[in-house]
């Protein structure tokens, strides 16, 4: 905004209380980082535990990523085989939103048939009806296929999406006609045409769309909760809640804050490397 | 908007192969189990799964005269408006201030969106973390200060800190908005009231505020719903709705009467009631939506 008037005060003022706020916003960060430099004995014996660096981080991300034996004896998890379960889960979860959230967009604007208002009402309901309502009908329906400790089971309950369908709708309905009669000529059957045409154009709704349901696959702790017995197929998210079992000073505090650093830095990156798009997309899909 | 084509494609079974996987998601996984809790929700059954009979509803009435059940809808309605209070005025005034600056307006914003991408559980163990009675750093400072900080024994205590946890998840959301409405503001307002010889202050309630209104209500939505079903991980990581049920708020209860008190009608019908309130919920939220795109 053109500054209306020239307050040299006001501006300082603000510059002020933003830098107060993006302290406030960073300092459960900056704890955790300087934490997971430290060792347990720093942070329980010597509570509060010191806001300098340590010198143990690599020893830190070691017993964190590849698991091992805590200083007092008990065995820790390693995170790495669970970072790997959430970065699969989060991919295919996002992109199986995108993928059949195109094609049921395409299918209801693009074709008429019986029962098309019906069925795009189904998919919009489910807005809804979120995991957290229908939590124990939902895990029944799972175990009953056999798909407890799969990642089948962890990822496609979540991947219907009305939010996607109906971005993706509203972005059809604004192509131009003469598009769709230019393919005709020159003899596109439908799929081509949405290969060769609607998928480029919406590449940016995809990549905005990406960001949002990423974080939401990386982030999903309810569904996975009941949806997972073996360690074997916990995401990382779970994994760290369970790190958290000894109480306030029995737990491994060093490690439980390299894991969360860990937990953290993907679905970050992605926020942070597509900043345009994930903006876009989050401002879009609510509109 | 126009909400349908002129020229479409003609194919009799396409359609349907296209909109199948989607729909079969959806009925078996969302309108199925919804089903199953209405269904569930007027049934009683012993706790071996042995036996089942119709109850109609009776398990609505046990909830209704459950203390515990309506101290979870008091826990929950004074979470999220707590919730919501706070998120939205200090997410507004950050982005009031963010829209002001000329100068490292990215850089602000950049470092402001970021517990976007923090999980909930996440946060919930960072803040416990922060707060924890013997070893954290926030409590320890708080105690030098004659408050003896502990959530696990205090009720207050621990509402103060899912608040503060779920508040700071959601800053950088509220934030975006707020920032892209004031955006949207058309500068020749503000220049024309400056001339007039409105102050900052006064520009900001007489034009500004009432402009944003619309984000704002759409936000207050928003972070209701958020309060009411995206925060069970914090729940779960800070407090497990304790001490005693002081933080179980109605998702973790639902969770927690299914899943370790083994009750499955009470569940369900718990579930039923979450149910009308998020359809509820959203039925405002689109009310309102369709209302800010005629106008």
């Amino acid at each position: 905004m053109a500054m209306v008037e020239n307050r040299r005060f006001l501006t300082v003022l603000t510059h002020f209380g933003l830098l107060l706020g993006v302290l406030i916003v960073g300092f459960p960060l900056y704890v955790t980082v300087i934490a997971s430099t430290q060792t347990a004995q720093d942070i329980v014996q010597n509570a509060p535990m010191s806001l300098w660096p340590g010198s143990h981080f690599w020893e830190n991300y070691q017993t964190a990523l590849w698991g091992g034996q805590s200083e007092y004896g008990s065995r820790i998890a390693p995170a790495l085989p669970m970072l790997g379960i959430s970065l699969a889960s989060a991919m295919i979860i996002a992109i199986g939103k995108i993928l059949i959230s195109l094609l049921s967009a395409f299918a209801i604007v693009y074709f008429r048939f019986p029962l098309r208002s019906f069925v795009f009402w189904m998919i919009f309901v489910t807005l809804m009806l979120p995991v957290e309502v229908r939590i124990g009908p939902t895990y029944e329906v799972v175990a009953n296929f056999g798909l407890i400790d799969t990642m089948t089971g962890l990822t496609l309950p979540l991947i219907a999406s009305a939010t996607a369908t109906f971005l993706f709708r509203q972005f059809f309905l604004t192509v131009p006609d003469e598009l769709l009669e230019a393919a005709r000529i020159d003899g596109a059957s439908p799929m081509q045409f949405f290969r060769d045409h609607l998928l480029p154009l919406s590449a940016t709704s995809m990549a905005a769309l990406f960001v949002i349901q990423f974080i939401y696959g990386w982030n999903q702790y309810l569904w996975p909760l009941l949806m997972t017995t073996n360690e074997s197929m916990y995401p990382i998210v779970l994994g760290i809640k369970r790190m958290l079992s000894g109480g306030d000073a029995a737990n491994e505090w060093n490690v439980v804050m390299a894991t969360a650093i860990l937990a953290t830095l993907p679905p970050a990156a992605v926020v942070l490397l597509m900043q345009k798009w994930f903006v876009r997309g989050l401002v879009d899909t609510e509109k | 908007m126009t909400s349908e084509r002129q020229s479409f494609f003609r194919n009799r079974w396409l359609p349907w192969l296209l909109i199948a996987p989607q729909l079969a998601i959806v009925v078996i996984f969302f309108f199925w189990p919804a089903g199953q809790a209405l269904y569930q929700s007027v049934l009683s059954e012993d706790a071996f799964g042995t036996s089942v009979q119709f109850v109609g509803l009776e398990n609505f009435v046990r909830l209704w005269n459950d203390p515990g059940y309506l101290a979870s809808f008091n826990t929950t309605a004074l979470f999220s408006s707590l919730v919501a209070s706070l998120g939205l005025s200090v997410s507004l005034l950050l982005a009031v201030m963010a829209n002001r600056v000329v100068r490292g307006a990215l850089f602000y914003r950049t470092l402001l969106i970021w517990p976007y991408a923090v999980a909930p559980v996440v946060a919930g163990v960072l803040w416990t973390f922060m707060f924890a009675p013997s070893v954290g750093i926030v409590s320890a400072a708080l105690r030098h200060w004659g408050l003896d900080w502990n959530h696990l024994l205090n009720p207050r205590h621990a509402m103060a800190l899912i608040v503060m946890a779920a508040v700071w998840k959601q800053i950088s959301y509220n934030f975006l908005f707020f920032l892209a409405g004031l955006q949207s503001i058309p500068p020749s307002l503000i220049e024309a009231a400056a001339i007039d010889g409105a102050g900052p202050w006064r520009r900001f309630w007489t034009i500004v505020f009432p402009l944003l209104s619309p984000t704002a209500f759409f936000l207050l939505v928003v972070n209701v719903i958020y309060a009411f079903f995206d925060t069970f991980a914090i729940v779960d990581a800070v407090t497990r709705g304790g001490p005693g049920q002081e933080t179980s708020i109605l998702v973790y209860k639902v969770y927690f009467d299914g899943f370790k008190a083994l009750d499955l009608g009470g569940s369900a019908a718990q579930s039923v009631i979450l149910m009308a309130i998020v359809i509820g919920l959203t039925v405002v939220q689109f009310r309102f939506i369709e209302r800010r795109v005629q106008y």
